[in-house]
């Protein structure tokens, strides 16, 4: 027998921005809307408006609808109320809503990868702001955050958030599954403006390969110019120990990232705070990706509320050579970002490199030496890259050379 | 029955009679001048009151009584004991059983531990509430289901109106954590400590009677005098005023919400980089999450500069108490004493005094103590694109809150509103607010975590944060930029029947609340 009532969302006391739909679909009766809501008076008409239309987009014409909205914003509605729809029909039309016009950029893959914010991909509440907080990339996650029983729903409502949420430049992230879910997610995710997708607990360069064509297969279907990078997170001791094939396994491939939660328990040792049980895998993973010409990415710092914790592992993470962190919270991205940014010892050292570049080209000196050290254009360059960024984390003035004696 | 309505200076329609008495419509800011003398209650006689002082009587009930409780009297009481507050709803309890009618309630605000006492509207024994409304006490008045109109005053506005006799209180009770049978009181002390008492003095002094209860009767004299016993009639003693974990807070808690703290990082960046924060500088902030942050960030800098907050005016909290403890504080005004680490203090530290509202807040005061503070953070419901703000009702037209102090702080140097742009779905910046309660021209700045809206008369500002990283918007483009996002909100529709009016601080009528329209 065909199901013929279905739920979405989540509704409760605690939840806020989402909305629970129970869908009964009817064989007469017309179009039925019991619409509970928290901003009725302000928004109820167009909340029923938006529903007439989304059944009348799928050809819906007898249902009972039931909505327990907490002050849902149109697309989450409409994700809700389109995964109720495909629980109970095998529709394949998609209703998107608008795509926010500052949402289709693109982005390199060399740009900077300090901070990037994990967002549920079913908590509506923590989506609608993640973009106000400086973090260099946002991921909404559909893998470990989202339970099973509700990764079909997730899938559309990341979808509409990817094109209404505002993500203010930051890079635009989908973790998606593993195995076949994960090439599902693709097909719905990447026709709108996926910067980066995040491929789980990656152990071969053949997944990175078999998401890399998906990915190319729906580009060229769709005619997507911009590039959709992609992020292997390395979650295992077969993982680690392939993780140089894995950074060369695509061009796409611009970053390594390590998850210790699971890499440990592979180990079959607790994972502790000095995190000796995972150094050798950090180090590894991190020469893997520089030998491949990539960023290494460390794992998230999982107690939120200890601020002095993170700062010291971002020190140490620093030192071994990762060049960025996830972040499970919003306050975590500042610590993170100010961590991995220059700090003085960098920012004075490439200060004179720069100033003793500009002085010799002044003489018209083809050889620059700082003291008795030759200096190459790299080096000259890398200078100032950390000078850039000690600029733009507000750790040098703008015009610092003409504050130079 | 159509009520006769005249169009105020803010511009809204406003009646000319409320509860039978002639109101005086809003004329501008400082602009009502009232003539004349203050009001005086009765004038007692002391050979009228035991030689011995003892005032002291059986129970509540026999106070009210000996105080001549009868229909249509005024009684009044103050809000110290906040959520945990035992006596408010007995007094209709007592009256009720005496079948006494149509009583105004005056209290200095209501919290939901009061809602029984809609009951008492409902049976006749309230008349109507000249004070806040919360919860289902608001939606009760918006729904036009109260007798009366209610009135709604800042704490400033109350001691005015006490004070000119537009409202004369027949009974005054006053709930003390600590008093003696001569009617001495004080907010310290005992199990129901809350250690200020800064709503009750205008309400002891001019109340025609005035009854003190405490459940901590101590040997005379009960000092520090924040009621004094000349103006009491007679003093009740029971098991308990309060309950103490509703009184004040353990703690007050700053914000965890990632987003109020990126508005409480943006406030303190703005008042740094505006140069408003500097050393010798005077503040006061709420005790709500997000003001919390914004104390500690403040704290931060100004321990950074080593400089020193002249003072800051309370509701104190534990944030305020370690500003004064750090040393960042000289001394702590106090009305009011939100948290445990405020009543210990209040108790400890001589530079930590209780200071009434009376004297903070009243536009019949010689000087205004809010005229003087550089820094004052404010919260509302609504602010429109004239900066005008609202506090009592929210947009889906309910009444929902009281005004406190709020206008009364509007005439701060800085007036700073941290507000997220649309709380859920709901915008916070709108054409025009639902209820108007402060006129924009005395709101300087909206700070939202997408961006920040200087008043465009406030020049000095805009010109003291150009070329700062700051990221100002003009307050259109703030609005535009929630309606992109939640959506354009439908109105709420009101009938005519007006259920509340908003009174500015001088006693005018600045708007009406009138009754939500149900299908």
């Amino acid at each position: 027998m065909i199901k013929k009532i279905t739920t979405t969302g989540n509704a409760g006391p605690k939840i806020r921005s989402d909305c629970e739909i129970t869908l009964e679909l009817r064989q007469r009766g017309g179009i039925v809307i019991d619409l509970t809501s928290r901003v009725q008076t302000l928004y109820g008409e167009s909340i029923k408006d938006l529903c007439r239309d989304i059944f009348k987009f799928f050809n819906i014409r007898n249902a009972v609808v039931k909505i327990n909205d907490s002050g849902a914003l149109s697309f989450v509605i409409a994700a809700r109320i389109e995964a109720a729809v495909k629980n109970l029909t095998d529709s394949a039309l998609e209703y998107l809503p608008e795509m926010n016009g500052e949402n289709k950029y693109a982005t390199t893959a060399g740009r900077l990868r300090f901070s990037r914010l994990y967002v549920p991909g079913n908590t509506p509440s923590m989506m609608i702001n993640a973009g106000l907080h400086s973090a260099d990339g946002i991921i909404l996650d559909l893998e470990d955050s989202v339970a099973p029983g509700k990764k079909d729903e997730a899938r559309i409502l990341v979808r509409n958030a990817l094109r209404q949420i505002d993500f203010r430049g930051a890079e635009r992230m989908v973790r998606i599954n593993q195995g076949n879910t994960g090439l599902k997610d693709l097909h719905c995710v990447v026709p709108h403006n996926v910067n980066l997708i995040l491929i789980p607990k990656c152990e071969t360069k053949n997944q990175v390969e078999r998401v890399e064509k998906e990915i190319d297969a729906i580009r060229k279907k769709l005619k997507i110019s911009n590039p959709v990078f992609l992020m292997p997170i390395i979650e295992s001791a077969l993982g680690i120990e392939n993780s140089f094939k894995i950074a060369k396994a695509s061009k796409n491939v611009v970053a390594l990232a390590i998850g210790l939660e699971d890499f440990t328990a592979d180990l079959g040792v607790p994972r502790t705070a000095e995190a000796r049980e995972s150094f050798y895998a950090r180090t590894r993973l991190v020469v893997a990706a520089k030998a491949a010409g990539i960023q290494p990415i460390d794992s998230v710092f999982s107690d939120v509320d200890d601020m002095e914790a993170l700062r010291q592992n971002v020190i140490v993470s620093k030192s071994l050579g990762f060049e960025g962190m996830g972040c499970i919270h919003p306050k975590q991205v500042n610590v993170i970002n100010q961590g991995y940014a220059p700090d003085e010892a960098e920012i004075e050292k490439s200060t004179k490199i720069v100033v003793a570049f500009n002085e010799a080209r002044k003489k018209g000196l083809a050889v620059v030496a700082l003291g008795s050290k030759m200096i190459d254009p790299p080096v000259v360059e890398r200078a100032q890259k950390v000078l850039d960024l000690a600029i733009r984390f507000g750790k040098l003035s703008q015009d610092w050379i003409k504050q130079i004696p | 029955m159509t009520i006769k309505t005249i169009i105020n200076a803010a511009g809204r329609s406003v009646p000319l009679v409320v509860n039978n008495q002639p109101v005086v419509p809003y004329k501008g800011v400082g602009k009502h001048r009232p003539v004349g003398g203050k009001y005086s209650p009765p004038i007692p006689t002391c050979s009228d009151y035991p030689a011995d002082g003892n005032k002291v009587v059986k129970s509540l009930e026999e106070a009210l009584r000996k105080c001549g409780l009868h229909n249509g009297m005024t009684i009044s009481t103050h809000h110290h004991m906040r959520d945990g507050d035992l006596i408010s709803n007995k007094i209709f309890e007592i009256a009720s059983a005496m079948k006494v009618k149509d009583l105004v309630w005056f209290p200095s605000a209501s919290f939901p531990c009061n809602d029984p006492v809609i009951k008492f509207l409902e049976d006749g024994t309230i008349n109507r509430i000249e004070g806040s409304m919360n919860g289902p006490l608001g939606r009760f008045v918006s729904e036009g289901k109260m007798k009366g109109t209610a009135v709604l005053r800042s704490h400033g506005g109350r001691v005015q109106a006490i004070q000119d006799g537009e409202v004369k209180i027949d009974i005054a009770v006053l709930v003390a954590p600590a008093a003696d049978s001569f009617g001495n009181a004080k907010g310290t002390g005992g199990k129901s400590s809350c250690g200020v008492l800064g709503y009750a003095k205008a309400d002891s002094m001019y109340a025609s009677k005035v009854i003190v209860v405490t459940d901590n009767l101590i040997d005379i004299p009960c000092y520090p005098m924040e009621i004094e016993g000349n103006y009491v009639d007679y003093v009740v003693v029971v098991d308990k005023i309060g309950i103490p974990e509703k009184i004040v807070s353990g703690t007050t808690q700053v914000t965890k919400s990632p987003d109020r703290l990126l508005i409480a990082e943006m406030t303190a960046a703005f008042l740094e980089k505006s140069g408003i924060l500097k050393d010798g500088i005077t503040m006061q902030a709420g005790a709500g999450g997000t003001s919390l942050a914004i104390a500690v960030y403040l704290h931060q800098i100004l321990k950074q500069k080593g400089w020193k907050a002249k003072f800051g005016f309370g509701g104190s909290t534990k944030y305020m108490v370690n500003m004064l403890e750090d040393g960042q504080m000289g001394v702590i005004l106090d009305a009011q004493a939100f948290d445990l680490d405020a009543v210990r203090s209040v108790e400890e530290n001589a530079n930590h005094v209780p200071y009434p509202v009376f004297n903070a807040y009243n536009y019949h005061s010689k000087g205004n103590l809010t005229s003087m503070m550089d820094i004052m953070i404010l919260g509302a419901t609504e602010v429109d694109l004239n900066f005008n703000g609202n506090v009592v009702t929210h947009s889906d037209g309910y009444l929902l809150h009281g005004i406190g102090g709020w206008q009364n702080c509007l005439h701060a140097r800085n007036v700073i509103l941290p507000l997220p742009l649309f709380r859920d779905r709901i915008p916070v910046i709108v054409d025009e607010v639902t209820t108007l309660c402060g006129p924009g021209e005395m709101i300087d700045v909206i700070i939202t975590e997408r961006g920040i809206a200087v008043n465009p008369l406030r020049k000095d500002l805009i010109k003291s944060i150009k070329g700062s990283s700051l990221p100002l918007r003009s307050i259109k483009e703030l609005k535009d930029e929630a309606e992109r996002i939640c959506g354009k909100p439908q109105k709420a529709q009101f009938e005519d029947k007006i259920v509340a009016v908003v009174k500015w601080v001088d006693g005018t009528v600045i708007d009406v609340v009138r009754r939500i329209k149900t299908k």
